[in-house]
């Protein structure tokens, strides 16, 4: 346990993605199985014990640390792991789990967990915290719960497995969804002694090609005539697997753009998929929820996000569907090396012979040169988005030649954002961040200025928690300390009057109607934009100029 | 709940003693201060007349220049003062040298303004002194039960442990100028560490000030005068605003280690982007805040600035009546926040 601790608590300090690759190598190197075949299911959310919930450890340190004292140091902390291994009381007993042989303590948890049952999980966590010192304690809690955040995807372990034998990642993807820890064929292979474990092609995740944004300078070297483009849906992207398996039965996967198998959130897409017959194929597209046959705006699909079950209610009024951009594979033919106007022809006909409700073609924009192309992205529902437009972030340039290429090559696919919009508003609340900026004042709400019963008076309208630099946070949080009038438990209210207060520029995607805000809107992707010591906070905006972008 | 004496209230430039007629550690310039250490935020110039312990008025001499209040009068620790209807003392608070706690009494009742305190060992001052009391007067830095203080020796041993894996690397450590600096250098001393130890610009007056009260520092060498070595191997103490800036680039691949009770959260260490956080603090941790108060006696504590509300409440399920204050204008210090050092050559 030790070494896994050390080589968590490492990550979690070290700053440099080449760092974290040689942190993550070295352990794999030096560390032997299982031990760090779990550790990679740890770090690649790999593995989840269903019955070791936040509410248990809650439990466990409430017996222990009076509640109210939990409480702020849970606020301050911002992290229930490291929280609690702060909190947990030093015990005299010795140390074994951190001391004595540490090769196999990993492994040993893991299995006691996978196969405790529910009513012995408080002795054996209690027993192990008792045994752990700090650091151990709170890599233990982050692997028991899940969910490490330490500045380490799936793809990146990946890359540093991939250096242990010089291979690519895409080789170790490949075989990737064929395995399951604590991976020792994978390691055997990578080790040198042991041959390559055998794809399991028939749902494999491809890892995604993805665009650099592109800049006004970019627009002087790309010849209009070499791009195809078409809309940015503001939906989340997906990859729709479909394949044979081993027993022959077809299996559907639903994958995000990160390779997490999202088809549990959706059985009824992928119920869908399955009805409609396609076979031996992968494809790319936007997960999007139409309601009569409207796309709907983000806020929407946020319903179906993120949610361990699904009720036949969250089913019925969000249904889900496709909308096509890209076919990587069809009929045992890996469709990658072809130039984007093949696959998308080969895609336009699978589409078409699919027939199904659930799935559509993501349309092309005709455009003749920049300046038309620019003019379709300020309005597309002029252009052809129709009703649609309002699901419209922006638009995708997709160089014709270019093949699919895993990552982030240059020069082949851009996306180009619609503008923001921006309103200044006054800083009404502050509260503790989460996270890294956690005992900071780092979540912001905000207010615009409205007709109040005793003149103008402040609503707020959002809250915003990014979109400054380290440096401003540390000024927004020594103002938010300097000016507060009230404290409600983690939150401060801050002076804001038409004579004094603090201005911050909003920028934001789009506002909806809302009846859950105070101001009846919602604002989508709020984030700061500038900080304006300089402006009088009674210049900041009006209500009314927030209401008047809200979609009729 | 109210709370009041008749020795001592809350009020915009600090706490004022009515029947003394006097501020202890104000925010603006008042009449009559009396300062509990030289730290900017308790210790401010433009007051009418200063009453501190030598050391204190010495480095506020440094820190504002020789004419930093109308009159300045030098208090020998333990020596009971009559001020109107007030008798003060002052008493070793154990945070930075010269640091003092001010008692002041009558024939009804003895308040206690610590100021800022620690109960961990340090070189370079005279250990805190329990002043049974009535009413205690705390700050609450790290006044969450989170904050456990390691010990501060085996903390410098990790950044010993780190200069023998990376010799080839500067060891940069962040460390508040007046106090943190010179206990992390004697600390290191203590380690055994007989290098000479590099300090920045921002140190050198406070440190010579040290060293010409006797403290023993070993050999402290300023980064200015190191020529164009880049230092590898080497240990420079420098303010931690200066570990970020353009400054830290002029050596050896600088390991960025920073010295202070907030390095016990993993979020402010990341924050900031240290890579050896040390945690060393010159405040009291939540074991000593508490075991303070239990010692003083007190019946009421009142809590400055920090994170006043955990205390308050653990105070408050010990029965004891407990109140925040909230005050403005302290505690920067273990941020390192503090702009106003003695004058920064670099
Ligand atoms: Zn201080
Ligand atoms: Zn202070």
């Amino acid at each position: 346990m030790n070494r896994f601790a050390e080589l968590l608590d490492r990550l979690a300090f070290e700053p440099s993605r080449h760092g974290k690759l040689r942190l993550l190598t070295d352990y794999f190197r030096h560390t032997g199985d299982p031990d760090r075949g779990y550790a990679l299911a740890a770090l690649t959310g790999a593995l989840s014990f269903s019955n070791a919930k936040p509410a248990l450890i809650r439990g466990l340190i409430a017996e222990r640390v009076d509640p109210v004292l939990f409480a702020l140091s849970y606020d301050y902390v911002g992290d229930l792991s490291e929280t609690v291994a702060l909190l947990w009381p030093a015990s005299p007993r010795p140390a074994d789990l951190a001391r004595n042989s540490d090769a196999g303590a990993l492994a040993t948890i893991v299995e006691t967990l996978n196969s405790a049952g529910r009513s012995e999980l408080p002795r054996l966590i209690v027993a192990w915290l008792d045994q752990l010192d700090e650091k151990g304690r709170w890599a233990l809690l982050k692997l028991i719960t899940g969910g490490l955040r330490i500045g380490v995807s799936a793809r990146l372990a990946k890359t540093a497995l991939a250096a242990l034998n010089g291979s690519d990642v895409n080789e170790i993807e490949d075989v990737w969804p064929g395995l399951s820890p604590p991976y020792l064929p994978l390691f055997a292979w990578l080790d040198g002694h042991g041959t390559k474990p055998a794809a399991d092609n028939a749902v494999q995740f491809r890892t995604p090609m993805l665009a650099h944004a592109i800049e006004d300078k970019d627009f002087e070297t790309l010849d209009p005539g070499d791009y195809s483009a078409e809309w940015k849906w503001d939906g989340i992207r997906v990859q729709v697997a479909c394949g044979a398996g081993k027993d022959g039965r077809n299996l559907v996967r639903l994958y995000s753009r990160t390779g997490e198998d999202i088809s549990a959130a959706f059985p009824d897409l992928v119920e869908a998929i399955h009805l409609s017959r396609l076979s031996d194929v992968c494809f790319d597209g936007e997960l999007l929820i139409v309601l009569d046959g409207k796309v709907q705006p983000f806020g929407v699909l946020q319903q179906r996000l993120n949610r361990k079950t699904v009720s036949a209610k969250l089913m019925a009024d969000y249904p889900p569907h496709v909308r096509a951009y890209d076919l990587l594979y069809e009929n045992g033919e890996d469709l990658r090396p072809l130039p984007f106007s093949q696959r998308r022809a080969r895609l336009e006909v699978c589409v078409r012979q699919a027939a199904a409700p659930w799935l559509d073609l993501s349309p092309q924009i005709a455009f003749a040169d920049w300046p038309a192309l620019a003019a379709a992205r300020a309005d597309p529902a002029a252009a052809n988005a129709g009703d649609d437009a309002l699901a419209v972030e922006g638009v995708m340039l997709k160089r014709c030649d270019s093949a699919y290429v895993p990552g982030r090559p240059k020069g082949l696919w851009w996306k180009w954002k619609r503008d923001p919009f921006v309103l200044d508003a006054v800083l009404m609340y502050a509260q503790r961040g989460h996270g890294k900026r956690s005992s900071y004042y780092s979540d912001y709400t905000f207010g615009l200025w409205r007709d109040g019963q005793s003149g103008d008076e402040l609503v707020p309208v959002g809250k915003a928690y990014f979109g400054f630099t380290d440096e401003e946070l540390k000024q927004l949080d020594r103002y938010v300390r300097d000016h507060t009038i009230n404290r409600f438990g983690p939150v401060r209210e801050v002076t804001a009057t038409a004579k004094e207060g603090l201005v911050l520029e909003v920028a934001f995607e789009g506002v909806q109607r809302s009846t859950r805000h105070r101001s009846g809107v919602a604002m989508r992707f709020p984030r700061i934009s500038r900080i304006r010591w300089d402006k009088p906070s009674r210049d900041a905006d009006r209500l009314e100029t927030l209401e008047k972008l809200i979609p009729v | 709940m109210v709370m009041a004496s008749s020795l001592l209230v809350s009020a915009p430039e600090g706490l004022y003693c009515p029947t003394g007629d006097f501020f202890v550690d104000p925010v603006r310039p008042v009449r009559r201060a009396l300062i509990t250490h030289g730290h900017s935020d308790h210790a401010r110039a433009g007051h009418g007349a200063v009453l501190a312990t030598a050391e204190t008025l010495g480095i506020m001499a440094l820190r504002y220049g020789a004419q930093f209040a109308g009159t300045q009068q030098p208090v020998r620790l333990g020596e009971v003062l009559r001020i109107g209807e007030a008798e003060v003392s002052f008493h070793p608070a154990g945070h930075v040298l010269g640091s003092a706690q001010v008692a002041i009494g009558n024939t009804r009742e003895r308040i206690v303004v610590s100021g800022d305190y620690k109960r961990a060992a340090d070189p370079t001052c005279p250990p805190f002194e329990v002043v049974p009391c009535d009413i205690f007067i705390t700050e609450a830095t790290f006044g969450l039960p989170i904050f456990h203080h390691p010990d501060a020796g085996e903390e410098v041993g990790k950044l010993i442990a780190s200069l023998r894996l990376f010799p080839e690397r500067t060891h940069m450590v962040g460390a508040y100028t007046l106090g943190k600096a010179q206990r992390l250098m004697a600390l290191i001393r203590q380690a055994g560490w007989d290098r000479p130890v590099y300090i920045h610009g921002a140190a050198e007056k406070i440190t010579d000030f040290y060293i010409a009260h006797g403290i023993d520092l070993g050999e402290i060498r300023k980064v200015a005068d190191a020529g164009k070595t880049k230092l590898p191997g080497e240990i420079v103490i420098c303010p931690p605003t200066s570990l970020a800036d353009a400054w830290s680039r002029r050596f050896a691949d600088p390991v960025s280690c920073f010295a202070s009770g907030w390095m016990r959260t993993r979020a402010r260490a990341r924050q900031r982007g240290v890579e050896l956080p040390l945690v060393i603090s010159d405040h009291a941790d939540w074991p000593e805040l508490t075991r303070t108060i239990m010692e003083t006696g007190c019946r009421e504590v009142w809590v400055t600035h920090g994170e006043g509300d955990a205390l308050v409440h653990w105070a408050q399920t010990q029965g004891l009546k407990a109140m925040p204050l909230h005050m403005l204008g302290y505690g920067d210090e273990e941020e390192g926040g503090d702009q106003t050092e003695p004058a920064a050559e670099t």
